[in-house]
């Protein structure tokens, strides 16, 4: 069992008791809510009678069946309409406060949290989406959970959680240019293995996260779910600290040195124990692909897509399943396959930084001619930001399809889907199969600025070759 | 062909219907294939429903249907049983409950895998669905006789840690919690943690960021 980390420090003071499961009643201080798994939630709560218990920490906003394009109400989409009505009823019903489509802050959940300041160091996160880990960033602990779990939140204002054990993931030396914090946590995922963290919560830490902007942070810690891990946190330091002051759910002039002397209070102490401890070198880190169907078979962009006998024997059957579904061979290169869409979203990458680092690759050129390219922001706030900056604009010159905020095609629950077999790079999460809204679609993973380098060369390129 | 042995009505406090889930008695369902995540279990596109009512229906449906659309030799299609035989990391990816809940309501009673991704074993232990390990050449060989004759017997029992497949019995583990969840009936969490929400409000108070560090 770890000893004195932030993990265990943000545990005590969250949990309410030992139930006679020997589970933790563990109180959410934040319980952000969506359209999607949300709805049965609610009806657990009226087939019991029951009420939101703390209405004042739980906030909803929407974004998996939103559309991109065409926001008009009603949605064009029948279904999709029912789930924000039902969304905008139970709001209303039990005042929770709701990010919709007119408030200028409507976005994926795990963009708008940070953005709004509502996420902050040393709270415990709840949220009915595995990449609720996202929130771990700000050095507070974000869990996903299920629509039950959402039930008991709003009943209790709790879940019942097991404790985890806490893997300290070092990481030395510094990113390269044209590597990203996306390029990192793939390469985790490919050394940990993607059950490699269940079991465990990931602490990151090391000079090359904490060189890391919030942005990179928040995409590493997005992945944590990816690697098996229930949750994955930075601890919080000064970049955390001003990229939470003056946002709108932040504290206050008056109470922000409170504010910060709890933060400092619940960082992991210098002896503090782990239970695993590994450690990575940034340094020799090149651009990662994945070329399989889960976020674990992934590849450096020199190199070569293994060779079924140099995998593991437990891996071989889904590397063949993989190359049988990807259309690829064991040992091609990754560079050259061609690429029909390109995704540039998701809760992963689609904050402000992934969306400058993008442009910054795409200036002054165009998108292939046989590419379809579409630029998401995560919020309307980053999209408003994006514009101000000028960034759509060269995203709209290079052939871009600059869209509306939400989740889009990375689960392809609204319009946005893959057709056929298209082959799409993307800036998300999940390369599963049929992940993206075609059993046949096939999704590569990699950085916002490998995505947009592939949008403009038709075919997957090294970005470093473009900067 | 399904028998799940419980107790019902220990406690009807709160609306909450409690009861204990001592074994799960039936035949087997072998899904062969590391990493099956939860998009496979439940495609995306079918969650757009307000219930969770329909979701049986959705159980791999992509899996289970070839290009044109007719059912293939997916388990789903072949196997009758109530208990799922799985491998590694089964259940990874997405936290929808959805998934879970296609399981059950197209017939699942109990899951034997090499091991699971958490959210979804704690979405199963909300529903009252046993989740049980076991090694590799264990849950192999159980989904070669279950291949070999679909009707099997299988029987999980949740206070032994033990899985009978025909004659033959194993040890299995099952998480603590789980297990004392599953036999008191109280994998429900909602009424058992309402009885202090007392505490709870005295926890909220304590935290300094709920009144924004006022």
């Amino acid at each position: 069992m770890s000893e004195r980390t932030l993990y265990d420090k943000v545990w005590d003071r969250h949990e309410v008791r030992q139930l006679p499961t020997g589970q933790s009643q563990l109180f959410v201080g934040l319980h952000l809510i969506h359209e999607v798994t949300s709805p049965q939630a609610f009806g657990m709560l009226e087939e019991r009678d029951l009420e939101v218990a703390f209405p004042d920490r739980t906030y909803a906003t929407t974004d998996h069946i939103v559309p991109t394009k065409d926001r008009s109400r009603p949605f064009e989409d029948e279904q999709a309409e029912v789930m924000l009505q039902e969304l905008e009823k139970n709001t209303q019903k039990y005042d929770i406060e709701f990010f919709d489509l007119d408030s200028g802050h409507q976005g994926i959940v795990h963009v708008v949290g940070p953005e709004m300041g509502l996420t902050q160091p040393g709270m415990t996160i709840a949220c009915g989406d595995s990449h609720t880990s996202t929130h771990g960033a700000f050095g507070s602990i974000g869990m996903g959970v299920g629509t039950s779990q959402i039930r008991d939140i709003f009943a209790t204002g709790c879940i019942a959680a097991e404790k985890q054990d806490v893997r300290r993931i070092q990481v030395e030396g510094s990113l390269s240019e044209g590597v990203y914090a996306k390029d990192l946590i793939l390469r985790i995922i490919d050394e940990l293995g993607v059950e490699g963290g269940i079991g465990y919560v990931y602490e990151y830490g090391g000079p090359a996260i904490d060189e890391l902007d919030m942005d990179g942070r928040m995409s590493i810690c997005n992945m944590s779910i990816e690697g098996g891990a229930r949750a994955g946190y930075v601890n919080p330091d000064e970049t955390t600290f001003e990229y939470i002051k003056g946002r709108e759910y932040a504290p206050d002039d008056e109470n922000w040195d409170d504010a910060v002397e709890y933060w400092e209070s619940i960082r992991s102490d210098e002896d503090a124990e782990y239970d695993d401890y590994v450690e990575f070198d940034a340094d020799e880190l090149e651009p990662m692909v994945t070329w399989g169907i889960t976020p674990g078979q992934v590849v450096g962009i020199s190199e070569n897509t293994p060779s079924l006998d140099e995998l593991p024997e437990g891996d071989r059957e889904t590397a063949e399943k993989a190359y049988d579904h990807m259309q690829l061979e064991p040992g091609q290169s990754m560079e050259g396959v061609d690429v029909d869409v390109a995704f540039l979203g998701s809760c992963t990458n689609a904050r402000l930084s992934d969306l400058r680092e993008a442009a910054e690759v795409l200036e002054g050129h165009e998108v292939d001619p046989d590419v379809k390219a579409l630029a998401v922001p995560g919020s309307q706030g980053v999209k408003r930001r994006a514009e101000e900056e000028g960034i759509a604009d060269v995203f709209r010159e290079a052939g871009f399809e600059w869209r509306g905020a939400g989740c889009s095609m990375c689960l392809g629950m609204n319009n946005d889907q893959l057709q056929g077999d298209q082959l799409c790079v993307s800036s998300s999460n999940r390369n599963y199969i049929g992940r993206m809204g075609s059993k046949e679609g096939r999704t590569v993973l990699m950085s916002p600025a490998m995505v947009a380098a592939a949008a403009v060369e038709g075919e997957i390129t090294d970005v470093r070759r473009m900067i | 062909m399904s028998d799940t042995d419980t107790d019902t009505e220990i406690d009807k406090n709160d609306n909450d219907s409690r009861k204990s889930v001592r074994r799960v008695t039936g035949t087997g369902v072998p899904l062969r294939g590391d990493d099956i995540d939860t998009d496979q279990i439940v495609p995306a596109r079918f969650l757009k429903e307000v219930t969770f009512e329909n979701m049986g229906n959705y159980a791999f449906y992509d899996a289970r249907r070839d290009d044109d659309g007719e059912l293939n030799d997916h388990p789903f299609n072949v196997y009758n049983g109530n208990i799922l035989v799985v491998n590694d990391n089964f259940g990874c990816g997405s936290s929808r409950e959805h998934a879970p809940q296609a399981l059950m309501r197209w017939g699942i009673e109990g899951i034997i895998g090499e091991s699971f991704a958490e959210i979804f074993a704690d979405n199963c232990s909300s529903l009252g669905i046993p989740t049980v390990t076991a090694d590799h050449e264990t849950v192999d060989e159980i989904q070669s006789t279950v291949e070999d004759d679909p009707e099997t017997p299988i029987e999980i029992r949740i206070q032994d840690e033990t899985v009978t497949v025909g004659d033959e019995t194993v040890d299995v583990g099952i998480e603590p919690s789980l297990k004392e969840a599953l036999l008191e009936g109280i994998w429900d969490t909602t009424a058992l943690m309402k009885s202090n929400l007392d505490e709870v409000r005295e926890t909220y108070e304590e935290l300094p960021y709920t009144s924004n560090f006022d």
